[in-house]
């Protein structure tokens, strides 16, 4: 009687499977109608933004409970999957649950017919690829884990491909299936590695095992090479910039702004969850590679002239500003410094979550702005923020925080990750207190840079006038788009105006990981952001933004008080030049070119210049990756060679075949009789 | 936040308000008498200002309200620095609201948009205005978060009352990476404020010009902010200075007294300072806009250096 009474006390853990089976199912359903848009864009799309949400305020109130676990016997005879919902995990479904709802939204105005893929199909792997996100952060076992991971891989590769008709996405997909494959054997050899022979996969057999260094670290590497080739750490990173950009842009979004973070999620599992312990160099090759990768993706998104390609880039950046983090965070952890790597965890945390939400936030402000004008080109954009006003204020929400400008929340992160540095020296190594300082100023450049790229961004595509005459037509957002944008635009607004909240959120992550917080010192000082103690840094983002809104308003108020508030329209000054126009701004090459000459040696360039006597001149330059031409190219030509040597065991002649059965059988009877 | 703090408080922003304007008519001045021109009177930004704002503002047929909200964000972030930056007092209530780094993402909001603005109107001097602000900035920008950085070391705090209070409170000694930081900082505030050898405030040659090609299509009270709000950088950059490489006399909390005496110490500080800008300007020449980044690398490796001095040397 008993167990009928209270059979329906559901934990967090069955609603995330809920959420999973939820999700599947709506996709199901898009195969019924596979043509109907008005089904799935206007039924399907916003359901699975509602059931996001849930999920989002499922795993908010799993955060502060203990982990739970479930056994479905799922799978194959004999092993089943399991699932379990700690802290850490918690964290990362919140972050898939609130992102996902506002790019769901903006998805459900967004897709069209006839652009390859039926929108019904799409919507089968766009909620495939939603749970298999949710299910890879739950998993608790390799098995599911891989299931789920290669799940992953494959719903996206379609969704990267939606426009297959193009022979350039179709190629973009192929090496992003390459490359997702790559990283997977990295992460199923170091889940090899970390059972240690037991042959017992789950993770609390893992999390028991004690592995010496040397196990350990290859397990790291592993690790490393597996996660980073997901989450586009250099020298793994050539996909993300083709891959990104090709899929369409609410898929793009998720990818960048959800996908990268189930890897990050993945590395931070074997790293502080199932390794027993952290050794200090593991944190110094952390950090070459996040910074490698951090200005490398900024340095080449300020030059890009394709906008998706160019916020790809940006993505290359913020992870390796995450990786820095998590870098650091281990070298504290191995000298066993846990407050500090506590701060800098929470520095890596409070990036993923801002990322996450600016980062779709500006592929969906791309997205709209390619239906409205059907350009990708920034050289062909301008002038948008007359045209499409909803659009290019949101998008400049984004670009803000992308910028890591207060009071948003890019810049908390960076803020804390800055903090963590300098609260550094008193590591017990004087060569790693040597690279802090370096370290620390490489990061203020990656974010300096941001700034500027992002206003080449925003200001191409949105300020001064059209580039192209038709750009007039450019027709606003629909309201699902503008529903979608707002959603993301106030996240990214929440994380910078309320840190000291959310990092009471992160405080049980980072108690789970490496068993300290910053939940009790910020708690103590209410709105004020003060991660260790109030003399040493603050940070309060209300009264920041309270005391420029004050001063905007009292000089607002003052000047028309005192003088007036007369205005007058005229065409442009321009120094009194009369025949300017649209053509004679910056374009995208010109606003990248600085940085194309200060930072020549990062890129393989192309350039075309005219002579002064040519009829028709061109100019052309093109900026290519030297990772490319120097290790790509020539794998790939070692492959191919490879592959013709052994091509010429293929004659295709039946005498021949009958030979190499016969060499082999001799071969066999000579091992077997000896 | 007791009544003084917040008397103090209000007294640096009416302060800011009135002396910012009041520094750049001084060093306007000096810089005629250096180069043997005679000189416009000490209160012409005054009047300048006033011209301005009763001017009507022309505003470009298609510019959007972002052209128009920049200047009144421009004014307010950099209205907000000065509030921040212990020029009289360390005992300011907003203060805990924005430490060192906080005040570096405050000038970069105001360059940021002061460029998007720029950008606005669609003009090839406003773009190219706006590139060349943005590759100062970015350049300078890192810099001085070293700068700060390698003071904020010291106490071990990025608080910038806290920095102050405990460099104001050590016995004359020379910190090495201090002397490498204010070396780094003079440069960067060169740079940032759009002076001599980088950009040249009083030029009006179209191709040489930075910050007068950002604000170019402004007029009006647009401009009066805007040129308000420039001044008050310059004031702020000074104010910053003084407070990292010279804090004495700067009061602290419940000192009363010292709060009435450190307005006649700032202002003979800003005075000397004035005329050493002045000096530098006129004995320097201006530098093409691709040594710029030769410039600024240097500034910025050189508070790099002081980081590391300061590691290495442990003081």
């Amino acid at each position: 009687m008993n167990a009928l009474l209270e059979p329906a006390r559901w934990l967090a853990l069955d609603w995330v499977l809920v959420v999973a089976a939820a999700w599947l199912l709506i996709g199901t359903l898009g195969l019924f109608a596979l043509t109907n848009l008005g089904w799935v864009a206007k039924v399907l799309f916003p359901a699975g933004g509602a059931v996001a949400l849930l999920l989002a305020g499922v795993a908010g109130s799993a955060m502060f409970s203990a982990p739970e676990t479930a056994v479905l016997p799922l799978g194959l005879p004999g092993l089943p999957f399991h699932f379990r919902l700690d802290p850490l995990a918690a964290f990362f479904l919140m972050v898939i649950g609130a992102t996902s709802a506002g790019v769901s939204a903006f998805a459900a105005g967004y897709f069209r017919k006839g652009e390859g893929t039926p929108p019904g199909l799409l919507c089968l792997e766009y909620h495939i690829f939603l749970a298999s996100m949710a299910l890879v952060v739950l998993a608790d076992d390799a098995y599911a884990f891989m299931v789920m991971w290669e799940t992953m891989a494959l719903s996206s590769f379609f969704l990267v491909i939606a426009n297959h008709r193009i022979a350039e996405i179709r190629q973009a997909g192929y090496l992003y299936l390459l490359i997702a494959h790559i990283g997977a054997i990295g992460i199923l050899l170091s889940f090899g590695v970390l059972q240690a022979n037991t042959g017992d996969y789950t993770f609390a057999n893992m999390r028991a095992q004690h592995l010496s260094p040397f196990w350990a670290s290859a397990a790291f590497l592993l690790a490393l090479l597996g996660f980073g080739a997901k989450s586009g750490i250099v020298p793994l990173h050539v996909w993300l910039p083709e891959a990104h950009p090709a899929a369409p842009s609410p898929v793009s979004a998720l990818m960048s702004a959800v996908m990268l973070k189930t890897a990050v999620y993945g590395f931070l599992r074997v790293t502080f969850d199932l390794l027993p312990a952290q050794l200090w160099w593991w944190g110094v090759v952390l950090l070459a590679l996040g910074l490698a990768s951090a200005v490398f993706g900024i340095v080449f998104a300020a030059v890009q002239v394709d906008m998706k390609r160019l916020l790809a880039y940006s993505s290359i950046e913020n992870i390796g500003l995450v990786f820095t983090g998590i870098g650091l965070a281990v070298l504290f952890a191995a000298y066993e410094m846990n407050p500090m790597a506590a701060l800098a965890l929470t520095a890596a945390l409070y990036h993923v979550a801002s990322h996450a939400f600016f980062k779709s936030l500006l592929f969906v402000g791309t997205g709209a702005v390619l239906h409205a004008t059907g350009q990708r080109s920034l050289g062909k954009l301008g002038g948008l923020i007359r045209y499409m006003p909803w659009v290019a204020w949101l998008t400049l929400v984004g670009a803000l925080a992308s910028a890591g400008l207060p009071p948003l929340g890019g810049f908390v992160s960076e803020w804390l990750l800055l903090q963590s540095f300098l609260f550094t020296p008193g590591l017990p190594s004087s060569f790693l207190n040597m690279l802090i300082p370096v370290v620390a100023a490489l990061i203020a450049l990656v974010a300096a840079l941001s700034g500027y790229t992002m206003v080449k961004f925003f200001g191409v595509i949105f300020l001064g006038q059209p580039r192209e005459t038709n750009l007039v037509h450019a027709h606003r957002a629909g309201p699902w788009e503008r529903a979608g944008m707002v959603w993301l635009a106030l996240g990214c607004i929440a994380l910078g105006l309320l840190p000291a909240q959310f990092i009471q959120l992160v405080d049980t992550v980072t108690r789970q990981l490496v068993a300290a917080g910053l939940g009790s010192t910020v708690r103590a000082s209410g709105w004020l952001l003060v991660p260790v103690d109030i003399d040493r840094a603050s940070y309060g983002p209300v009264v920041f933004l309270l005391g420029l809104a004050a001063s905007f308003a009292l000089a607002f108020a003052l000047v028309r008080r005192l003088y007036h508030g007369r205005i007058r329209r005229a065409a442009p000054w321009d120094c009194g030049y009369p025949w300017q126009n649209a053509r004679m701004q910056d374009t995208a090459e010109g606003f990248g070119q600085p940085i194309r000459q200060i930072f020549e040696p990062f890129f393989r360039m192309q350039r075309e210049l005219p002579s002064p006597f040519d009829r028709a001149p061109v100019y052309r330059v093109v900026v290519g990756d030297h990772f490319w031409h120097w290790l790509y190219l020539p794998v790939a030509a070692a492959v191919e060679r490879m592959s013709r040597w052994i091509g010429r065991l293929q004659q295709g002649r039946i005498a021949v075949y009958l030979l190499y059965s016969f060499v082999t059988l001799v071969a066999v009877l000579l091992v077997v009789t000896r | 936040m007791s009544i003084l703090g917040s008397l103090s408080q209000l007294l640096e922003i009416v302060v800011a308000l009135l002396l910012a304007p009041l520094l750049v008519g001084w060093v306007n001045q000096w810089r005629a008498w250096l180069q043997n021109k005679s000189a416009p009177g000490l209160l012409q930004p005054y009047r300048v200002l006033h011209k301005l704002f009763n001017k009507e503002s022309v505003v470009a047929q298609h510019a959007s309200p972002l052209f128009r909200a920049a200047p009144y964000i421009v004014f307010s972030a950099m209205l907000l620095a000065s509030a921040i930056i212990p020029t009289l007092s360390t005992d300011l209530p907003l203060a805990p609201a924005a430490d060192a780094i906080a005040l570096v993402g405050l000038f970069a909001l105001a360059r940021v948009f002061i460029s998007l603005a720029a950008m606005d109107v669609g003009t090839a001097f406003g773009t190219m205005g706006a590139r060349r602000e943005m590759l100062i900035g970015f350049l300078a920008e890192p810099a001085l978060l070293m700068v700060l950085f390698s003071a904020s070391l010291i106490p071990k705090s990025t608080s910038l009352a806290t920095i102050v209070e405990t460099l104001a409170h050590r016995e004359l000694a020379i910190y090495p990476s201090l002397a490498f930081g204010g070396v780094a900082f003079t440069m960067i505030s060169l740079a940032e404020n759009a002076r001599v050898p980088v950009d040249n405030p009083a030029t009006h040659l179209e191709l040489t010009m930075i910050h007068e090609a950002l604000i170019l299509e402004y007029s009006g009270r647009h401009l009066a902010l805007l040129e308000w709000a420039a001044s008050l950088k310059l004031f702020a950059y000074s104010c910053l200075g003084l407070a990292l490489f010279l804090p004495w006399g700067i009061a602290e909390a419940h000192a009363p007294l010292e709060l009435v005496l450190a307005l006649p110490v700032l202002v003979l500080k800003l005075a000397v300072g004035g005329v050493l800008l002045a000096l530098m300007e006129t004995a320097s020449a201006k530098m093409r806009i691709f040594r710029v980044p030769e410039f600024l690398g240097t500034a910025f490796l050189l508070a790099v250096i002081g980081v590391l001095v300061h590691i290495l040397l442990g003081v």
